[in-house]
């Protein structure tokens, strides 16, 4: 019989005594069905199912049970494990939209053991490389797959690798752009901490195509355990001889060593993180010349995002066609998003390229918490803008989310409903912005502070509706002018919120009213005295003292004294606290 | 009257002994393509040994870099990581990322401040609590979230908040 895994996960972390007694149960039945020697038992964190209940996953088969109870491990392991037979009443009934191909590895293989790597298919991308490859190979592969880069912009990967690869220079850089800033993105954390290798296989194929013996890896030092395991990563990688001199037997050298970042956002753009791993301020400077013909230290260096790395090995190992079969006509492959926001499961999630905003949301998702409408999702972090709900069908892929007005990013995805204003959000992106802007140029350092005074001034109840244009004035100014994508983008999610909401923009500023109930000089709160049980605890709570009133006579708040807190708003139970 | 809300300063014992290491750390360091290579990772350093960026560090590293103490200070202002005040001994951090903003991670912050009765960006008195926000921990499945010091709590309400700073507390009194 061949070899079996079996995944056991448990989707309710709030019960990890269950996990351990279903653990022992199928242990316990393998025994006695005498299979102990060809059926390995793993427990793991995630196989990407959020269904309620115990889940398991059997491996090669790559059949899926959900919600088993302790009476149905026998049969599974009679019929399945020992007959290869599917139960279908136990079948996980929806098959899952999600196509995990980067994060393939994450919470399954050991991320601090380079054996367990190896053991899931790991470097053999790199042996056929330096085996049977030469460099331009590589480049023709990565045309035909497609791949463009993950980090944000979309360029095709294969054109970053060729400029570099055809400069001629003795020296030649590649840097891994860990330096994921954008609030709410993780995934390049996730790949870091749960399948370093995967990544380091990716810059060791890189530099093997362009000619580079060095490599940097540039990682947040928010991100200690990424940093932590890389490191490791690195160590065993050398010292089985993946990294160093003649690697794997050939005359191709390369080695890796990390560099921290200090908490700057604008080092994710690509002359900012050069200028940072010398030793400077981090400062964009102006392209041409890219850095692919001049970077770190003046010589032709590429870099690339974690993600767009980690897709490498793959890409090399099934061939660029394969690679090429997933997606969209200009977008391939997968992409992994983190969803976040309101939506009722949270978490990373991998993709193919062409998939519905919808699919995501409700399918995988699982729809908005309190079954409340979605608003809108917003993509891309503070450089991308938001994306209605009308057009949730859309596929996703570059082109699409650049057509609506906002970009795919690095890939954070973040659902918004009702209660969510917009004009707040945009406050909250324009306030990180400007926060985050080194001050170089002027577009930027200028245009982002107007442009949040005006923000400010709106959710503050004194907009005028001329400052709607001068909004989209500034917001165009500093699409064309600034320095480098920092500015140039920051005001996408100004454009995009005016472009698709800009009645909600006109009730801030004619009627005086945030509709969404969050700009809080624009909101009042009410007891409706006829909901009103009298129990007083609004009264207690009130840290400003503004609610008066008594068991017998109710309560009122005194618009005067309030602060607008909201804490009234949520400790009464029986919702009569009016927000408006 | 003193009016500065940072935490003591270091004794000059302990600040001859950080300065030694950090001499140390730098002369047997690897040099990376120049001598300014190397100045991310001993600011770092710096970071780590001191829990901030005093003057006398920057004047050592200048010295044993060849690098301005001017272009130093640059750098230490210009990232976040890198703090030119003392740090509190149990530093709080807010995430401020957008997943944490949409659960209300702002209204964590107000509580915070009210009950430490510290502004953003200050340290309590006793140098007991420090205040700062971060961008994204990349927790955002678990949001709203608050780090103090490495310990990350998760799906806070502001409710919970005055029984996290007493875990705190106490755990201080024991150690005294």
């Amino acid at each position: 019989m061949e070899k079996k895994i079996i995944y056991i996960r448990d989707t309710d972390s709030a019960q990890k005594e269950r996990i351990n007694d279903y653990f022992t149960l199928f242990s316990n039945e393998l025994r006695d069905a005498n299979l102990l020697e060809q059926v390995q038992l793993v427990k793991v964190a995630d196989i990407g199912l959020y269904e309620k209940g115990v889940a398991v996953k059997i491996i090669p088969e790559n059949i899926v049970y959900s919600g088993i109870k302790t009476t149905d491990v026998k049969e599974i392991v009679e019929e399945t494990i020992r007959g290869g037979k599917i139960i279908k009443d136990l079948l996980c009934g929806k098959k899952s939209k999600q196509l995990r191909a980067v994060l393939k590895n994450c919470g399954y293989i050991d991320p601090e053991s380079l054996e367990d790597y190896i053991a899931a298919g790991g470097y053999k991308a790199l042996v056929k490389v330096l085996t049977e490859m030469k460099p331009e190979a590589v480049v023709e592969e990565l045309k035909k797959s497609g791949l463009r880069g993950r980090g944000g912009a979309g360029y095709p990967t294969w054109m970053k690798w060729n400029f570099a690869r055809g400069m001629n220079s003795p020296e030649k850089y590649v840097i891994c752009n860990g330096d994921e800033g954008d609030p709410g993105a993780y995934m390049d954390r996730s790949v870091l901490e749960g399948d370093p290798h995967s990544v380091l296989e990716g810059m060791i194929i890189a530099g093997y195509t362009i000619g580079s013996t060095k490599g940097y890896f540039y990682i947040r030092a928010e991100y200690p355990l990424a940093v932590e395991r890389v490191q490791k990563a690195i160590d065993q990688a050398t010292s089985a001889g993946l990294l160093g001199n003649n690697i794997l037997g050939s005359n191709f050298n390369f080695e890796l060593e990390i560099r921290l970042g200090a908490g700057a956002f604008v080092c994710g753009e690509e002359t900012s993180l050069i200028a940072s791993i010398e030793g400077k301020r981090g400062t964009p400077h102006p392209r041409p010349p890219y850095p692919s013909v001049k970077g770190l230290w003046g010589k032709p260096t590429i870099i690339n995002n974690v993600e767009t790395l980690a897709n490498i090995p793959l890409l090399i190992a099934g061939g660029g066609t394969k690679f090429a079969s997933v997606g969209t006509e200009k977008s391939k492959g997968t992409k992994v998003f983190a969803l976040t926001g309101k939506v009722k499961n949270s978490g990373l999630v991998e993709v193919p390229m062409g998939i519905t905003l919808r699919e995501i949301v409700y399918d995988i998702g699982g729809g908005i918490i309190n079954n409340r409408d979605i608003k809108a999702i917003q993509t891309g972090g503070p450089s991308g803008g938001v994306i209605p709900q009308e057009f949730l069908d859309t596929p996703v892929d570059y082109e699409n989310l650049g057509k609506l007005g906002s970009i795919m990013g690095s890939g954070g995805m973040i659902a918004i409903d009702d209660t969510d204003c917009l004009v707040d959000l945009a406050k909250f992106y324009l306030e990180f912005c400007v926060d985050e802007s080194c001050g170089k140029c002027a577009p930027c350092r200028l245009g982002g502070y107007q442009l949040l005074q005006i923000l400010k001034k709106i959710s503050g109840g004194n907009g005028e509706l001329e400052d709607l244009n001068r909004l989209k004035k500034i917001s165009y100014a500093m699409q064309k002018a600034s320095l480098c994508g920092l500015g140039q983008s920051a005001s996408n999610p100004v454009f995009s919120t005016i472009r698709y909401f800009e009645e909600e923009y006109k009730r801030h500023i004619v009627d005086k009213k945030c509709p969404a109930g969050k700009c809080k000089a624009l909101i009042s709160f009410k007891v409706i005295s006829e909901k009103c049980k009298k129990c007083g605890l609004c009264m207690k709570n009130c840290p400003a003292n503004a609610i008066t009133g008594s068991r017998e006579a109710g309560y009122i708040v005194d618009s005067q004294k309030c602060i607008k807190c909201g804490v009234c708003f949520d400790v009464c139970k029986f919702k009569a606290v009016m927000k408006e | 009257m003193n009016t500065c809300t940072c935490a003591p300063e270091l004794k000059e014992k302990e600040k001859q002994d950080g300065l030694k290491e950090l001499k140390d750390f730098i002369k047997t360091g690897k040099q990376l393509h120049d001598k300014q290579g190397a100045l991310m990772n001993v600011l770092h350093k710096v970071q780590e040994i001191f829990g901030y960026i005093p003057r006398e560090a920057m004047d050592v590293v200048s010295e044993e870099l060849c690098v301005p103490t001017a272009h130093i200070y640059g750098m230490a202002t210009f990232y976040n990581f890198f703090s030119l005040k003392p740090k509190a001994k149990y530093q709080i951090y807010v995430c401020k990322g957008t997943a944490c903003y949409v659960a209300g991670g702002a209204r964590l912050l107000e509580r915070i401040e009210d009950e430490l009765k510290i502004k953003l960006g200050d340290v309590t008195p006793d140098g007991l609590f420090g205040l700062a926000i971060t961008r994204c921990l990349g927790c955002c499945g678990l949001s709203p979230v608050v780090q103090v010091n490495d310990e990350v709590f998760v799906r806070l309400v502001p409710e919970k908040i005055p029984g996290i700073l007493d875990k705190f507390r106490k755990m201080e009194k024991k150690t005294k």
